[in-house]
């Protein structure tokens, strides 16, 4: 209980290094936010304005005690670029992000200890061989050329090719504009639209996650209670999945804590290539506007999913491995 | 030493093949094939011979410029950034792993926490907030993977270090009257390093896509300098009418990460014993 508190508390103190660090690195960026603020044309003065009104005025030390004081309230500021409050723009952009995030993580996991592991129950044959080529490259992949190659194979190549019209998939935005469906309908419509970009972050994903699936199966399949498992005639299936799954979810669980990071990035550049209004999208456009207070936020929402995610797998691992309960 | 077996030889050969292909390709970057006729040339799909009779292995963008041309003069820009940003990041690390074990104390715990919080921030997200500090180009790209990438290698470099310290020899060393300094940079750092040369190498691959990632962004390398990034964002709008543009200049970039990960993979088979690298950020 107390190195649950303690791990709290660091987690805490690391969010606002975090934000911190943030902070500084966006200020001290040259450039002036109230540049693409005003209209070409606009007076020095309408522009002092402008910068006193959004407190960019003050010395950077009364800006960061202003901002962590309103922090501690949770009210994240208001964005520039849009004069909406920052949570509500995050609170549009979250869902996005996080649906595609989950869907695409569920599938990396799925299909990445599948072959992971069946590799490592064929190590050195043809087919283990072949596969790690395949995960290497996948996994080599910038994830916005797959999204290209994919919509290159699923529109020019599907007209080329003749797929037939359910296999031409749509390939930009979250649902078709001209549809009015809703319901059901519009629920189908939005899973076509999903199609591409969860294959695109989930292929990357599993294919770095089957690379080390692979590597600790491997190592538990060498050890002394698979082959007792054997000796008793247990079946190929039954050692696999009860026996050395149940060893490796303590290594598998980290790794799904490891892999969120890249997914996230991974998000950035699926976003911008399908056109989906999530967090990567917002981010884009909040470095591309020197919108400080959606940057400090979206880096929260980023830092605060990476963090949890570690911490969630520190407090589970205990749960999954009795020889670290203590 | 043992003779370099092929899981070394074979990724070697493809690397040094590129970078021969990056260094000569592009010398003959003058003639037509670079600027091509915009009207006759534009958008050739891949194995054409053109109108002069000039083949073009992998086709023509929009300006009617060989892409095989400039994938290799992207690639000498790419493969330079890749290495560098991984070198010089992994260089960093080792200086600063090796001073945080070394020293210990408060130098330690504020190094440590400043590793800490950057690797709570997704390294992309940090990319970009740092490519916007400075006019981008090359120069930027290499000093933000610098920043965002020594954090995996300090750590690593410290725990070995810590390690080490503790072994019979480093107390030899100390009996025998070796300075500290001495006995960290002789005796001590030699033995750190094989997990560190590893991770650098497979951060060559991690570094490239990074730099193609932002590239891609517009945050990297300027046109009208090509790199494997900003070449599939030029693709990026005639995707569906010629996808070769955006997909040629990947491939070599796929084959480069590949090559640069099967390196990493059979030094670390050699150097490493245990697995060292964790899963790397995406672009």
């Amino acid at each position: 209980m107390r190195n649950v508190v303690s791990r709290l508390a660091s987690s805490v103190i690391l969010f606002w290094i975090v934000l911190t660090i943030t902070f500084l690195l966006a200020r001290a960026a040259p450039g002036d936010p109230t540049t693409v603020l005003v209209p070409p044309g606009a007076s020095a003065d309408d522009q002092a304005r402008l910068r006193a009104e959004l407190g960019l005025d003050a010395p950077l030390a009364i800006q960061y005690a202003r901002w962590a004081g309103r922090l501690f309230k949770g009210d994240l500021g208001e964005s520039f670029a849009r004069r909406m409050p920052v949570r509500t723009v995050l609170a549009e952009a979250i869902p996005v992000s996080a649906g595609l995030g989950a869907a695409s993580l569920a599938l990396t996991f799925i299909v990445g200890i599948a072959v992971g592991m069946y590799q490592a129950a064929r190590r050195g044959t043809v087919s283990d061989r072949a596969l790690t080529i395949v995960t290497t490259t996948v996994y080599a992949a910038p994830s916005f050329w797959l999204a290209l190659a994919l919509i290159a194979t699923f529109t020019y190549g599907a007209a080329r090719w003749g797929f037939p019209s359910s296999l031409r998939l749509p390939a930009f935005g979250m649902r078709d504009p001209a549809s009015d469906a809703t319901g059901i309908a519009a629920l189908g419509d939005l899973a076509r639209h999903a199609v591409l970009p969860v294959i695109t972050l989930a292929a990357i994903g599993a294919a770095g996650i089957a690379r080390y699936a692979r590597t600790i199966t491997a190592d538990l399949v060498s050890q002394d209670f698979v082959r007792t498992a054997r000796a008793k005639g247990l079946s190929r299936r039954s050692i696999y999945l009860r026996h050395v799954l149940a060893n490796a979810w303590p290594p598998l669980v980290v790794l799904l804590a490891l892999a969120i990071p890249g997914l996230l990035a991974g998000s950035v550049f699926v976003e911008g290539v399908f056109a989906w209004p999530g967090m990567g999208r917002l981010t884009l456009a909040a470095v591309a506007a020197r919108d400080y207070p959606v940057i400090l936020g979206a880096t929260a929402v980023y830092a605060a999913a990476v963090i949890l995610a570690n911490l969630a797998a520190d407090l589970a691992l205990p749960l999954l491995d009795p020889r670290r309960r203590s | 030493m043992a003779m370099p077996r092929r899981d070394v030889m074979i990724p070697l050969l493809l690397l040094l093949g590129l970078t021969l292909g990056a260094i000569v390709v592009p010398l003959s970057a003058d003639d037509p094939r670079t600027m091509g006729d915009v009207v006759a040339q534009r958008f050739l799909p891949p194995f054409t011979t053109d109108g002069d009779g000039a083949f073009h292995l992998l086709g023509t963008d929009r300006f009617g410029r060989d892409i095989f041309a400039r994938t290799m003069l992207a690639a000498r820009i790419s493969l330079v950034i890749g290495v560098l940003g991984s070198l010089l990041a992994g260089g960093v690390g080792i200086a600063i792993g090796a001073l945080s074990a070394w020293r210990g104390g408060m130098v330690d715990r504020l190094l440590m926490a400043a590793a800490d919080a950057l690797l709570a921030i997704p390294r992309l997200i940090l990319l970009l907030v740092c490519a916007a500090l400075w006019r981008p180009g090359t120069v930027t790209v290499v000093a933000v993977l610098v920043a965002t990438g020594w954090m995996a290698v300090a750590r690593l470099v410290r725990a070995e270090v810590l390690g080490i310290r503790a072994r019979p020899f480093v107390e030899g060393a100390a009996a025998l009257g070796a300075r500290p300094a001495r006995i960290l940079w002789r005796h001590v750092l030699p033995n750190a390093l094989g997990s560190a040369i590893v991770a650098i190498t497979l951060g060559v691959g991690g570094a490239i896509l990074l730099e193609s990632g932002l590239s891609f962004l517009g945050l990297g390398v300027q046109p009208p300098q090509p790199s494997w990034g900003n070449m599939i964002a030029d693709g990026r709008d005639a995707i569906v009418i010629a996808p070769w543009v955006a997909l040629a200049p990947g491939v070599a970039l796929i084959v480069t990460v590949v090559a640069a990960t099967f390196l990493g993979d059979a030094l670390r088979d050699r150097l490493a014993g245990e697995s060292v690298a964790t899963l790397r950020d995406r672009a």
